[in-house]
């Protein structure tokens, strides 16, 4: 024996009892791969067309009489009647397994309502890409007006002295079921810079060119335009935007541009401008014009009344059957430090609208002057932005650093968009909600035009949706009027008390029915109580 | 003569069930023999059923290749359902010599729902 080594009962009092746990090593190191470049696959639509066939050879398929004495040799035929008589057996199981019971029915449908509960989110759908060779940027954007997922795309160079005279000037409609390959062209004769679909008649398309001419195709006859306006007649600038206007033929539309003004038109008679408006703004000297860079034409909130953004950062409230000629131009309301370059009434209350110029979006009702909402400022600007036509507190801002927002007042705060989303790492030039707000189209300056699914949070009215927004629209309106009434007598006050310093006007004020309101008590109780109502409502 | 009075009167027990809107027999040369439908309809659905159950058949050989099985499966029964329709096709894969019997079916048509039968 070489060592004997006695049990040490003071370490075995020392010894612990572990529990079962598990552990885990990895020696090698992890890599994983996280981006793959793939070559795009260029996929073609082939269709065949099968009428008839199969039959043998000795027999004429057109000839009525083979036909059926084919059929009749077959019918007798001992294995025929074997194998029908066994299948209308089992047919008959099948059938009255159908009609005993509905395993398809829906049985708690449209029971519950529930706010949604999922964080909203959008994936990409498909992408589709300018076919020309040259760089150009996806300008416009206009989903097909009868719910189905095409979308006509407008493409052109915007940038100062990057437009070429010869560059390719087509622009093209598409198809989401078959992204590899427009379904038309549009060849215009100078790129186009705004498209829409004729409401009434799908097949017929306008377009706002960028020499200033008003251009129509027709699906139906070929990829050149059918008509044009006349180019001295037409506008000194690009066409920027343009609406056709609901009107028993479906055939008026009118047109805004960068130099100034507004044209009406009938495509029945392209010949000539139906009617115009220079849009002078209030407060500068005549003569200077505003040049216009977006439209919103809304038939619910009358046929003639639109509205028009401007260069120097303004929106102009427009009726073309105003009472005198100058009224033509109702109202301005200013406050964007640049072009407003996208704007859209809501689809639910058509007094409210929102507007997108320099880096805010704002939300502004008819009647005041200043922003009831306004974004905080991003680091990017706005390019365009549009309600959700299904929920009307939801509406999307794209941003030029290739930003998508959503906003969501309902489900989610006024200060913060509900979902941010990097579409492209280049601007983002337009974007187009579907009609049935589940379908997003983005444009890029690089041409590419993405398709998103919005997630249903998104989508689905919400239980007391409607209601609720238009109660916070309307606050929001009262103590901004409210605001506006106190900064008045602030200034009554002042004038009093100095009576040598005479304040002078601000440009952009305009006499208007709330403005001139009495000037009642004290306005500060009413914030008071406005700021109380707010902090409950909010609880 | 007897035989075919067979067939007769198993096609008008299906025609007198609730909802059944038309059949097509089918023979393997996917030309239909038997047909209540018009001829443009029925060559629609014996080109498209055929298609459609000769590669059900390959998809239900293979999964039973892939599972080992001893017994050699076969395809019994197609059923579509669209929201019209339902197609129930039954395919008779015997020797060299196949028929196909297509029933269309509109299972709505008269069937009371659960929510009707409640109100009721």
């Amino acid at each position: 024996m070489l060592a004997d080594i006695r049990p040490n009962e003071e370490h075995a009092k020392k010894f612990v009892v572990r529990t079962p746990m598990c552990t885990s090593v990895q020696v090698g190191q992890q890599m994983s791969e996280h981006e793959v470049n793939t070559n795009p696959v260029v996929l073609i639509n082939r269709g065949v067309l099968h009428t008839e066939g199969g039959w043998p050879k000795e027999i004429d398929c057109t000839e009525i009489e083979q036909v059926i004495r084919y059929r009749k040799r077959q019918e007798k035929d001992e294995h025929y009647i074997r194998a029908v008589v066994a299948l209308c057996a089992s047919a008959e199981e099948v059938i009255k397994e159908n009609n005993a019971i509905d395993i398809y029915e829906q049985y708690w449908e449209g029971e519950t309502e529930e706010y949604a509960t999922e964080a909203p989110t959008a994936h990409s759908l498909t992408q589709l890409l300018d076919p020309s060779p040259s760089r150009r940027g996806t300008q416009y954007m206009c989903w097909h007006p009868d719910g189905s997922r095409r979308v006509a795309v407008a493409y052109s160079t915007l940038e100062f002295q990057r437009q070429v005279e010869s560059g390719p000037s087509d622009s093209y409609v598409w198809d989401l079921g078959s992204p590899a390959q427009p379904e038309a062209t549009l060849s215009a004769t100078s790129p186009l810079i705004s498209l829409n679909f004729n409401p009434k008649d799908p097949q017929v398309l306008g377009g706002g060119q960028i020499n200033g001419q008003f251009v129509v195709f027709d699906m139906r006859r070929g990829s050149a335009d059918v008509d044009a306006t006349p180019i001295e007649k037409s506008h000194r600038g690009p066409v920027h935007d343009f609406a056709w206007l609901q009107s028993e033929t479906g055939t008026e539309a009118m047109t805004v541009s960068s130099d100034g003004r507004v044209l009406w038109w009938d495509t029945r008679r392209l010949g000539e401008p139906r009617d115009e408006l220079a849009l002078a703004e209030w407060g500068v000297a005549s003569g200077a014009l505003s040049g216009a860079v977006s439209l919103d034409y809304s038939p619910a909130a009358g046929p003639t009344k639109f509205l028009v953004g401007t260069e120097p950062g303004s929106v102009l409230l427009c009726n073309r059957e105003a009472e005198t000629p100058a009224d033509r131009i109702g109202a301005s309301y200013s406050g964007h430090h640049g072009p407003v370059y996208g704007l859209a009434r809501s689809p639910f209350y058509p007094n409210f609208f929102v507007s997108c110029g320099d880096w805010t979006a704002r939300v502004w009702n008819e009647d005041l002057h200043t922003p009831l909402i306004t974004t905080a400022y991003h680091t990017a600007h706005i390019t365009s932005v549009h309600w959700s036509p299904t929920r009307p507190s939801v509406f999307f801002s794209a941003r030029a650093d290739g930003m998508l927002d959503a906003w969501d007042y309902y489900l989610n705060s006024q200060t913060a968009p509900a979902l941010s989303m990097q579409v492209a790492d280049c601007a983002l030039t337009s974007l187009r909600v579907h009609e049935n707000g589940g379908l997003i189209a983005v444009g890029c300056a690089d041409g590419t035009t993405s398709v998103l699914q919005l997630s249903s949070s998104l989508v689905d009215l919400q239980p007391g949706e409607t209601a609720a927004t238009l109660a916070m629209l309307e606050r929001e309106l009262a103590r901004e009027k409210i605001l506006e009434k106190a900064q008045k007598e602030d200034k009554v006050r002042a004038r009093k008390t100095s009576p040598a310093v005479v304040a002078p006007d601000e440009p952009h004020e305009v006499p208007t029915a709330a403005a001139e309101a009495e000037t009642t008590a004290d306005s500060s109780d009413d914030i008071a109580q406005l700021e109380k109502e707010f902090s409950e409502s909010t609880i | 003569m007897d035989d075919t009075a067979f067939v007769e009167e198993a096609m008008k027990r299906i025609h007198s069930h609730r909802g059944v809107r038309g059949t097509v027999v089918v023979n393997g040369d996917g030309i239909p023999i038997r047909t209540t439908l018009d001829r443009d309809e029925a060559n629609q659905y014996a080109a498209l059923a055929s298609q459609l159950t000769s590669r059900a058949r390959r998809a239900v050989k293979n999964l039973a290749a892939g599972a080992a099985s001893e017994v050699e499966d076969e395809l019994q029964v197609v059923r579509v359902r669209s929201k019209k329709h339902e197609v129930i096709i039954l395919p008779d894969f015997d020797k060299n010599r196949e028929f196909m019997l297509i029933v269309i079916q509109d299972p709505s048509a008269h069937q009371p729902l659960f929510s009707e039968k409640l109100a009721g």
